[in-house]
């Protein structure tokens, strides 16, 4: 291998055809791969080539299929039908290591390494070179970690134990162990979201690491929902949505806007300023004090200084990409994440020490866009369930009401229309469309003053998603505030009275009125510009 | 994950396998007692049942104690240890009259809780790991306290409740029915109880619900303490001697089966009172039968090893996932 690799890339810039470039040759083919779960289809009869040499990026909101892609390759998941190719051959992985032997690596967000142990120990895990008697040389191995890491530009000290260390370097070490020092050395490299807990610097870093594994001719697979980083880094890349492919494509003949309306399931030329819809006029009138008002709200590496007001009545969307920063706040403001800096003030009160709890008292309610981590009780009945947060109001000397309960329950599952046989089967039996509905009922019998709702509608039913979308105006007409987020851009915009559109953790833009569209909620996305290429922000 | 699967389909369990796991500890218990009834020689007289009964009484005042820390997905070994505790510290406060005596008894074991309560709620330490220190600390601790020696005790009071009888009924049965009431109606009246299998149903969920996690599994803890610890003294009063070497040895492991064969799931999120109550008989009724068969004691330790392996491999299927 090179000592020193400045040279360039030997393949995949100006590819001339989108599926295969005439100078790379494919490391990885996946031909028409599907991949279901309980009947459920994560992957339909997708295709992707990894060229030997090239960045290839791979984009989709949640449930795309990403995922389940790369742990195809990755040999974590078998496929239900189609083939995969490695260098040419058919393969088949019995599980990640058959994958690992193969040369195929991933770096995942979590680093799989040992903080305690020192950088050398980490890099040569399990393979340590061994010296006479068989132990461990200790002094050759701290050389040959200098030389590897140097190649990558990494100057540690590679006794120092990893944890100590930067959490870029620490990335720096797991790609170099996956890299390097594996026996025959990676043909391909999967990156999953490898900038996410990284500063501005060591992402430029990565993008140095990046350049070499190309100029060994390795094919990078980059998993990223940072359109900054797929713009400066790939040469070509893949979109998914709803498990399947809806492009594969050159870079450079993609602009952002193109982009964001492929992940997003628009398309351009369709998208239109979209007029106002009926409750937009209705709830715009903002008199008077915000219910809530959450200000530089700032958590590092999800939240720089958000700002958001919802006054009663109102409706305002978050919209960005995944990770935008849109979950984030939401998060913060119900205090289930803490905050680096920022306040939160509801109906001119601020909170001093912020959790849930305290959210709730205060006034505010979540539904979380993880429903099933983070909303239901599965093994709890509906009723338990729905009266779960508002325990401490039914409850007298420490023993629960089950009369005011069971009214609770009982207006709540009519004015929902939860399709119930009985409020003491258990959650886990409902429809997703109807757990949600649950979920609802357990911050609406709080009477809340502000509702966040986090991707309400995701993964339901047809029925129950107008359901819900019908319920949110009627909420705001009784004046409630709701903050909704949702990564369809046409809930938000039909939704909504006011979008704040999200960025790396920022607000980029705020559109009132007949400005609400899903062409400009797009362009905020992309980058303020239909222009293609970089568009100067970072 | 989050790519993966979006709205999985519920898999319902076997309504057979649920209705095993929900009432199959009432069925086996009655299987043994009508088995041992027609045939096992002796066993249908007064004084036999009475004695089953009460030997039966310290698991299941552990296990009621256990199946409220168990159905928030912890554990607690420490309860063997609480009992020497509280039988090490019973003798020495005896000076002061039987009440006094026995509050400060209950009082370590309720310290002692705490002390896991915090580690676990508040530190965010394993449950198995903060019990397990205080499994190793607390019996050491008791026997520096008694000295390392048996301690007979001269109470009447004491005798009264470990050997007394009201009603017929002897007092350690109506000790164990009357907790066994409490914390039936706490688990299903009171908020606390619904606090308990929401947390260990889904913590994170209850988090986001608002629920105040870290005082309910302090509660928690603290009333295994407390319960561990009056097992401690209806013990010590039974035997009429403090026996901090070997009073509750291995108990937690006995208490820990009869909750799980009870019906309250490892994973937590539910919890059986009377279950818990008749896992500890059956345990007990299991020893009973192979011992007055003439069967040697080991035989009835793998008997209920299997019928532990069997509870939870009936379990197993609404585990996780």
């Amino acid at each position: 291998m090179a000592e020193h690799a400045a040279a360039p890339p030997p393949g995949g810039d100006s590819p001339d055809s989108p599926d295969r470039p005439a100078n790379g040759t494919p490391t990885i083919e996946v031909t028409d791969v599907s991949k279901h779960f309980g009947g459920i289809a994560a992957l339909d009869r997708v295709s992707l080539t990894l060229l030997a040499g090239e960045v290839h990026a791979l984009v989709g909101e949640n449930g795309a299929g990403k995922s389940t892609l790369i742990k195809i390759i990755t040999g974590v998941h078998p496929p239900d039908g189609g083939s995969l190719r490695h260098r040419g051959a058919e393969v088949s992985f019995g599980g990640p290591r058959d994958a690992q032997a193969a040369g195929i690596s991933t770096i995942y967000q979590e680093l799989n390494l040992v903080p305690q142990m020192s950088v050398a120990r980490n890099l040569f895990l399990g393979r340590e070179p061994r010296g006479r008697l068989g132990l461990i040389d200790t002094a050759g191995m701290h050389r040959a970690a200098r030389q590897v890491l140097g190649r990558y530009g990494v100057a540690v000290d590679v006794r120092r134990p990893l944890g100590e260390l930067g959490l870029g370097v620490q990335q720096m070490v797991a790609m170099a162990r996956a890299v390097a020092t594996t026996g025959r050395g990676a043909s391909v490299v999967v990156m999953d979201e490898p900038t996410s807990s990284l500063e501005p610097r060591e992402v430029d870093r990565l993008a140095e690491v990046i350049d070499v594994l190309r100029a060994d001719g390795v094919a990078v697979l980059y998993v990223s929902h940072r359109l900054d980083e797929v713009f400066r880094l790939a040469q070509r890349v893949t979109v998914l949505r709803d498990g399947r492919r809806v492009h594969t494509g050159p870079v450079a003949a993609t602009d952002r806007l193109g982009l964001v309306a492929m992940m997003l399931g628009r398309r351009v030329d369709e998208v239109r300023a979209h007029g106002r819809t009926r409750f937009g006029e209705a709830h715009t009138g903002r008199a008077g004090e915000p219910v809530l008002r959450a200000s530089g709200l700032t958590r590092r590496h999800a939240l720089s200084g958000v700002d958001l007001e919802v006054h009663a009545g109102e409706v305002v969307g978050l919209a960005g990409l995944l990770g935008s920063g849109r979950s984030e706040t939401a998060r913060a403001v119900f205090g289930v994440d803490p905050l680096d800096s920022g306040s939160i003030s509801v109906a001119g009160a601020t909170a001093r020490r912020w959790s849930p709890a305290a959210a709730i008292a205060a006034g505010i309610g979540l539904v979380s866009e993880d429903r099933k981590a983070e909303g239901i009780i599965a093994d709890l009945s509906v009723r338990d369930n729905i009266v779960l947060a508002a325990l401490p109001r039914l409850t007298r000397a420490g023993f629960v009401s089950d009369r005011r309960c069971d009214e609770v329950v009982e207006v709540f599952v009519r004015r929902l229309r939860i399709k119930i046989a009985d409020p003491d089967q258990p959650v886990r039996d409902l429809s997703g469309g109807n757990q949600q509905k649950v979920l609802l009922a357990r911050m609406l019998c709080l009477h809340p003053r502000v509702l966040l709702l986090d991707e309400p509608t995701r993964g339901i039913d047809v029925g129950a998603k107008a359901e819900i979308q019908a319920l949110v105006d009627e909420l705001a007409a009784t004046g409630l505030g709701v903050v909704l987020i949702s990564s369809e851009l046409e809930e938000v915009v039909e939704g909504a009275s006011r979008v704040l559109v999200l960025r790396d953790g920022r607000v980029v833009d705020v559109l009132t009125g007949d400005g609400i569209g899903e062409h400009q909620i797009m362009s905020a996305i992309a980058g303020a510009s239909d222009e293609p290429g970089p568009a100067g922000d970072g | 994950m989050a790519d993966a699967v979006r709205a999985p389909a519920p898999r319902p369990r076997p309504a057979a396998l649920r209705r095993l796991s929900d009432h199959g500890v009432h069925v086996a218990v009655a299987v043994l007692l009508v088995g041992n009834l027609l045939f096992t020689a002796n066993f249908a007289t007064l004084a036999n049942l009475r004695l089953q009964l009460v030997q039966v009484v310290p698991i299941a005042i552990v296990a009621l104690g256990m199946a409220l820390v168990v159905a928030t997905r912890g554990i607690d070994l420490s309860v063997g240890s609480v009992m020497a505790l509280s039988a090490a510290v019973l003798p020495l406060y005896l000076g002061y009259g039987p009440g006094p005596a026995v509050v400060v008894a209950l009082a370590v074991g309720g310290l002692v809780g705490l002390v896991n309560g915090v580690a676990v709620a508040v530190f965010g330490v394993q449950p198995i790991i903060a019990t397990l220190a205080l499994l190793v600390a607390g019996r050491a601790l008791a026997l520096v306290l008694a000295d390392g020696r048996l301690v007979e005790i001269f109470d009447p009071t004491l005798g009264w409740i470990g050997n007394g009888s009201a009603a017929g009924v002897p007092v350690t049965l109506l000790v164990t029915g009357a907790l066994g009431v409490v914390v039936a109606v706490l688990v299903r009246r009171a908020a606390f109880g619904r606090r308990v299998v929401a947390i260990g149903g889904n913590r994170t969920a209850a988090t986001m619900a608002g629920l105040p996690v870290r005082r309910t599994l302090l509660a928690v803890y603290v009333l295994s303490g407390l319960l561990a610890a009056v097992a401690g003294v209806v013990n010590t009063a039974r035997l009429g001697a403090s026996d901090p070497s070997f009073v509750g040895l291995l108990i937690e492991l006995s208490a820990i089966t009869a909750v799980v064969i009870g019906g309250t799931p490892l994973a937590g999120g539910r919890v059986r009172v009377l279950g818990t109550l008749m896992g500890a008989l059956l345990m007990q009724l299991i020893t009973a039968t192979i011992i007055q068969n003439d069967l040697p004691d080991s035989v009835a330790r793998m008997v209920q090893a299997v019928i532990i392996v069997v509870a939870v491999f009936i379990q197993r299927e609404r585990g996780g996932s």
